[in-house]
């Protein structure tokens, strides 16, 4: 992972700042929580945290336009609540109330949403990345404009069909940003064990699709590096890879034990790189924001994340007749 | 405020587990994310930590304690300034926990009763005008004009596959679509079945209608996941939201002297799958009728053609707009004495067989299933109620086959009117082999259909 610039001068607004703040700390706080739920067994199942990596999906929200479409795996809290999906809905899905996404049927990793062209929540690893080359496909056989985002991880970069899909990609011209999230680990398998290049977003160029590195626990600079890769999109001229190198303090899901890594590493990590302590210094380093500022941006995300765990808990478990609908249309 | 802090849950079976080790002590200031204790669950020793700041005002269980069950208290946190003593030495077993736990599993709705044995309504309607003019055409003819006739009336349409464009189609299904449609809308894809499937399927989520052609359906196994963990169960896992209108179409089951990896029929495979729809044709109307009604149709559709029967002709009816419903059975031709059930190239065996035992006085009833998910058992329950004998035919392999199924819908819905075993011929349980004289006997007869009447009939 990259360490953090912060000797350059960011050419952001205050505003901006601030928003990006409040998003990164909805999703760690949203996460802390669904955390703490799970560990008093109302969430069950597999439940994938993405603290620590939350200037990914937020800087990526910040490049795209109303109308983009985004796909992920099953770690796709960060992903929804940065496109604006109700926590609320999140949340209860997570419990598997009726009030969730998808009224409880589809849990953690499951969850859609065609107002926000928000299009899942995969839970096998790889397969989101020709469905997201597909979003990109109907766009443009529709000509519309638009850029699909499809976010998968390191792991998911050793999949066969990630490369049967570049190769598509790039004879198509498909408007499509990938983005690698690399946290280096593949579950529990160091991306040094599992993976025959450094830098993943290399294996692009023998499908002749650019790409670059993005320090990705530095939400500026993955806004600016989205930035380009949608234009590139846009423009006609085809897939972009973008390889996000960020970092996940928890688990793989909650029943990791993580032996696979050092504490000491891990904290490293959130002493000298986190994405929201970083934009915390610049806002108040910049005189944009008061410590008082930002407590209150804390008690409002806060206020937020209860309300949506207090949904969760009360919103029912869905009737008994949901077993029996919705599976043709 | 003093914030119980509970026994967590660590892994998604985890009921209780042993409090290994505390790594805080009392007056300790903890924030966010630190780790509080190592806990032993059912799987592995797991690092707990901290949700909220505070100070560990009172730790409620030692270190070395088994059988901590789930949400039980641990430890209490407080804030700047509060006073420890205030708390509680110990406080109460959680019955918090319980009640947020999830509830228990709703009953399972009771089994419906062994029918009384109640004649189904089933769709008996006919699927062309009777005086339609005919005209005679191949089933390739019919599945190519099917494709053509929807891809005009729908922008939305389009075809993709392997050699599907250029080539005009491995085995010609595509003919001409290419010049009428375009390299926009007859997409060539390179030898990549995961992959362009996975992509048809985004591009349904998407908001097109795509015909995937695979070259044979033995290549769709390459693909397999994209089907059923992508198109058949998004809707579901959506709540309904995000449906998943394509068709997987292509030949299907035995060619001729291929050998076994490019002969196998998966009628019982994609049957299981809740989601999918399951087509598998005879003749060249319903090929034309049924791919127009699975085109139009908004889930997916597995559409099994043959390659053998490609080239066989049929009459279709010339009518504006030939549809033919998915899940509806037809019958090829009444009959009182035994009932013969199949689909696809298997249908050829049941019609030869039933003329032959015409002629030895056997009266046949052929029933056509054409669709097999869903499936018309009502047609076949009728049917077996009237001959009580039942004998079914396919091409697949003998185990967990569609004519297992079959079987125990009779079973549990007519029992009482079967007068003998239902047989269940199918291919034999081989890989297909490649001589000639072998693969024919891996192959269901009509001979064997005749035999099998004979049984049922105990003649």
């Amino acid at each position: 992972m990259a360490a953090r610039k912060t000797t350059k001068k960011p050419n952001v607004s205050a505003e901006e700042l601030k928003t990006y703040y409040r998003e990164m700390l909805l999703i760690r706080r949203f996460e802390e929580k669904a955390g703490q739920l799970y560990g008093m067994g109302l969430i069950g199942g597999f439940c994938h945290l993405y603290i620590g990596q939350e200037a990914v999906v937020v800087g990526l929200e910040a490049a795209a336009e109303e109308g983009d479409k985004r796909i992920t795996s099953y770690r796709d809290h960060g992903h929804m609540l940065a496109c604006g999906m109700d926590p609320g809905g999140v949340m209860a899905e997570l419990t598997g109330r009726i009030g969730g996404l998808s009224k409880g049927k589809g849990g953690s990793m499951h969850m859609f949403s065609k107002e926000k062209h928000f299009y899942g929540g995969h839970g096998i690893v790889g397969a989101q990345v020709p469905l997201g080359a597909g979003l990109a496909f109907a766009d443009k056989y529709k000509d519309n404009g638009r850029v699909t985002f499809t976010y998968f991880g390191d792991g998911a970069a050793n999949q066969g069909q990630v490369y049967e899909t570049f190769n598509m990609a790039a004879i198509w011209q498909l408007p499509v940003v990938f983005v690698i999230e690399n946290n280096q680990y593949a579950m529990g398998t160091a991306q040094s064990r599992s993976t025959s290049t450094k830098d993943i977003y290399h294996r692009g160029e023998a499908f002749g699709i650019p790409g670059e590195i993005v320090n990705g626990m530095d939400v500026l600079a993955v806004k600016e590096a989205g930035e380009k890769a949608v234009a590139h999109c846009r423009a006609g001229k085809g897939p972009y890879i973008l390889e996000v190198k960020t970092y996940r303090y928890r688990g793989h899901s909650m029943s990791d034990p993580a032996k696979y890594r050092t504490r000491e590493e891990v904290q490293k990590v959130r002493e000298q790189s986190d994405p929201i302590e970083h934009v915390r210094e610049l806002l108040l380093s910049g005189k944009h924001a008061s410590e008082d500022d930002l407590k209150a941006i804390d008690k409002e995300i806060k206020e937020i994340v209860n309300q949506a765990a207090e949904f969760a808990k009360e919103s029912p478990e869905p009737p008994v007749e949901e077993l029996w609908t919705d599976i043709y249309a | 405020m003093a914030t119980e802090i509970l026994m967590p849950a660590l892994s998604p079976t985890m009921e209780e587990g042993t409090l290994a080790k505390w790594l805080v002590k009392e007056g300790d200031t903890v924030s966010s994310g630190d780790i509080l204790a190592e806990i032993e669950t059912d799987k592995a020793t797991m690092e707990f930590e901290a949700v909220d700041e505070g100070i560990i005002g009172k730790i409620l269980i030692p270190e070395g304690t088994e059988g901590v069950k789930v949400n039980t208290p641990i430890a209490v946190l407080i804030e700047e300034g509060e006073d420890v003593s205030a708390l509680p030495e110990a406080a109460p077993a959680a019955e918090a926990g319980n009640e947020a736990a999830a509830p228990a599993a709703v009953e399972a709705p009771a089994p419906a009763p062994a029918s009384a044995p109640a004649a189904p309504v089933v769709d008996l309607s006919p699927d062309w005008p009777a005086d339609a003019p005919m005209k005679q055409q191949t089933v390739r003819e019919a599945l190519r004009d099917a494709m053509a006739e929807e891809m005009r009336a729908d922008e939305d349409v389009y075809l993709m596959g392997e050699e599907v464009g250029e080539y005009q189609g491995a085995y010609k299904v595509s003919q001409g679509l290419l010049d009428e449609f375009g390299a926009k809308r007859v997409i060539d894809t390179p030898i990549t079945e995961h992959g362009f499937t996975g992509i048809a399927v985004g591009s349904a989520f998407g908001g097109l209608k795509p015909i995937v052609e695979f070259m044979t359906f033995n290549f769709a196994m390459q693909a397999i996941d994209q089907i059923i963990n992508s198109a058949a169960k998004t809707l579901y896992m959506s709540g309904g939201q995000m449906g998943c209108p394509i068709v997987f179409r292509g030949p299907n089951g035995a060619a001729a002297r291929v050998a076994a990896q490019h002969s196998q029929d998966y009628a019982a495979w994609y049957m299981q799958i809740p989601g999918l729809k399951v087509v598998m044709p005879y003749s060249a109307a319903d090929a034309k009728g049924l791919l127009k009604s699975a085109i139009r149709d908004p889930n997916p559709v597995i559409f099994l053609e043959n390659e053998i029967l490609y080239g066989r002709s049929f009459d279709v009816p010339q009518v504006d707009d030939l549809t033919v419903p998915l899940g509806k059975a037809r019958i090829w031709r009444e009959g009182t004495d035994v009932t013969i059930v199949s689909f696809g190239i298997g249908m050829q065996y049941a019609l030869e067989a039933a003329d032959k035992l015409a002629e030895d006085g056997i009266s046949a009833e052929v029933i056509d299933l054409r669709t097999l998910r869903p499936m018309d058992t009502g047609t076949i329950i009728n049917s077996v109620m009237k001959t009580n004998r039942l004998v079914t035919v396919e091409e697949g392999w003998p185990q967990g086959s569609v004519g297992n199924y079959i079987s125990s819908v009779v079973m549990q819905q007519a029992f009482d009117y079967l007068d003998a075993p239902v047989i269940n011929l199918t291919g034999k349980d081989v890989p297909m082999p490649y001589a000639a004289n072998l693969e024919k006997l891996a192959l269901v007869t009509t001979d064997e259909v005749i035999e099998a009447v004979k049984q049922v009939t105990y003649r």
